[in-house]
């Protein structure tokens, strides 16, 4: 019985776990970097050194501080509702690492190939929301509570406009399946179009990231860490992988909808450059995304509660709607409709 | 035909159980390799030091509530865009300018919001 379902299903199990495996590891090494990248990048714009002690250059220093974080005392407060203050954590981290099975990071290199994926990204990143209103009420502590409310209204603020974008994005490329998202021709009207769509776009992921200048939720100056501010240990450097998968998430995203996955960019081609890889130009563009994630960081102060709001339902809900309706027209007008 | 289209999302439940299995993992284990110390003061929970002041479970600003409603509509909006998005090409002016009236009519409730100050936060 168990000879008969390996030889028949065993070779698919084998690549799939494999595949699997490969995304996490991956996933969590670029976490680790991303967070020795942010401290290196922020150094270098505050001329400073960064992390400078562990292993040449400081190459060690997120290891140093994966392990830290490993060996801690994991703080169950008395008060909590502790289950949901175990789950929520897990949660988070859970999120931000099943989006990636529908991410194509090369042609035909993806390990779920569905044809509604923008519709499974949209829906694991909404859900995003529940590991922080779940670690924010659980808590019972009142700096927690109020960090998990303000994230919980920033994200779903913020989601409406992303939702929006997405949906110009989509009445130029005609598919919900991220590959033929990446591969659909767009002419130089749709790309007209779609450019203040991407910029909407990069601010709205800083917002549902909860990313400087939109970090309210954390808030150290005011709420201390927000919705993170009782846990310790293990539980906490779930939330932080999280943060940090989502970001890498988000931008991943972007490239996906606006900067043609892994083509390469500006559509240069020839024999001199067709050598690299699709999956090296993907890394790049998600680089270079990311890095916008860090200037943006180490430029702006933070926003007012009350202007991230106005920003969210007062300028970018009204103009994404106006666009989808003048992208719609437009195509329309000019017959080039998918 | 139905089962080849559900085999494609047989990957992503296996990687659901992984990446569950390793989110327990995680915390597990570092709950065994750590020293375990609790103390009262320490698990008492965090407010700069000072003993709580008030019940985290108590009142709070209504217009929270508000913006999970205005999400809801909004949200709902964007669920009926996505597939109106896809198939434009086929419904062609008919479909175009049903849209463009559904989306009127959300925009009046929209204005009305903004004017009656849901949106504003003093």
């Amino acid at each position: 019985m168990i000879e008969e379902f390996i030889s028949t299903y065993g070779e698919y199990l084998f690549w799939t776990l494999l595949h699997i495996f490969v995304i996490l590891g991956v996933l969590l090494v670029s976490v680790a970097y991303l967070t020795y990248f942010e401290r290196k990048v922020m150094a270098a714009m505050q001329r400073r050194h960064g992390p400078m002690t562990v292993g040449p250059f400081g190459l060690l220093q997120p290891l140093a501080d994966g392990l830290k974080l490993l060996t801690k005392e994991t703080i169950l407060p008395t008060k909590a509702n502790k289950p949901v203050f175990i789950i929520a954590p897990m949660l988070t981290f859970f999120l931000a690492i099943v989006a990636w099975a529908v991410i194509p990071v090369d042609e035909n290199w993806v390990l779920a190939n569905i044809n509604v994926g923008i519709l499974y990204l949209f829906a694991i990143s909404s859900l995003g929301v529940y590991g922080i209103i779940m670690a924010g009420w659980a808590s019972n502590s009142r700096y927690a509570f109020l960090g998990g409310l303000r994230s919980a209204s920033q994200m779903v603020s913020y989601e409406v406009s992303m939702g929006l974008v997405i949906v110009t994005v989509l009445l130029c490329v005609g598919s919900l399946n991220l590959q033929e998202v990446v591969m659909a021709e767009r002419s130089f009207l749709m790309n007209i179009l779609l450019f203040p769509m991407m910029i909407v776009f990069l601010i709205s992921i800083l917002a549902e990231t909860n990313r400087a200048p939109f970090d309210l939720p954390e808030g150290e100056s005011e709420l201390t860490g927000g919705f993170m501010v009782e846990y310790s240990a293990m539980t906490f450097a779930l939330f932080f992988l999280g943060e940090y998968a989502n970001m890498i998430l988000m931008s991943a995203m972007t490239v996906i909808l606006f900067m043609g996955g892994w083509l390469a960019p500006f559509g240069i081609s020839g024999e001199w450059i067709d050598w690299v890889p699709g999956i090296v130009w993907f890394a790049l563009k998600v680089s270079a995304v990311l890095f916008f994630f860090i200037w943006a960081r180490a430029s702006f102060p933070r926003y007012r509660y009350d202007q991230l709001m106005r920003l969210g339902w007062k300028v970018f809900l009204p103009f994404t709607l106006v666009w989808v309706l003048v992208v719609s027209g437009a195509l329309i007008a000019t017959n080039s409709l998918p | 035909m139905s089962d080849s289209f559900l085999i494609e999302y047989l990957p992503i439940l296996i990687f659901f159980v992984i990446a569950g299995g390793a989110a327990i993992a995680a915390v597990a284990m570092s709950y065994m390799v750590g020293q375990q110390n609790p103390d009262p003061e320490k698990n008492s929970q965090y407010e700069c030091g000072f003993e709580a002041f008030a019940e985290s479970r108590s009142k709070f600003d209504v217009k929270f509530y508000l913006v999970a409603i205005l999400f809801i509509i909004f949200d709902l909006e964007i669920a009926f865009l996505f597939p109106w998005a896809i198939v434009l090409g086929d419904i062609g002016m008919f479909g175009f300018w049903s849209m463009v009236l559904f989306l009127g009519i959300l925009t009046v409730g929209f204005v009305y919001e903004w004017k009656k100050g849901a949106l504003d936060w003093e």
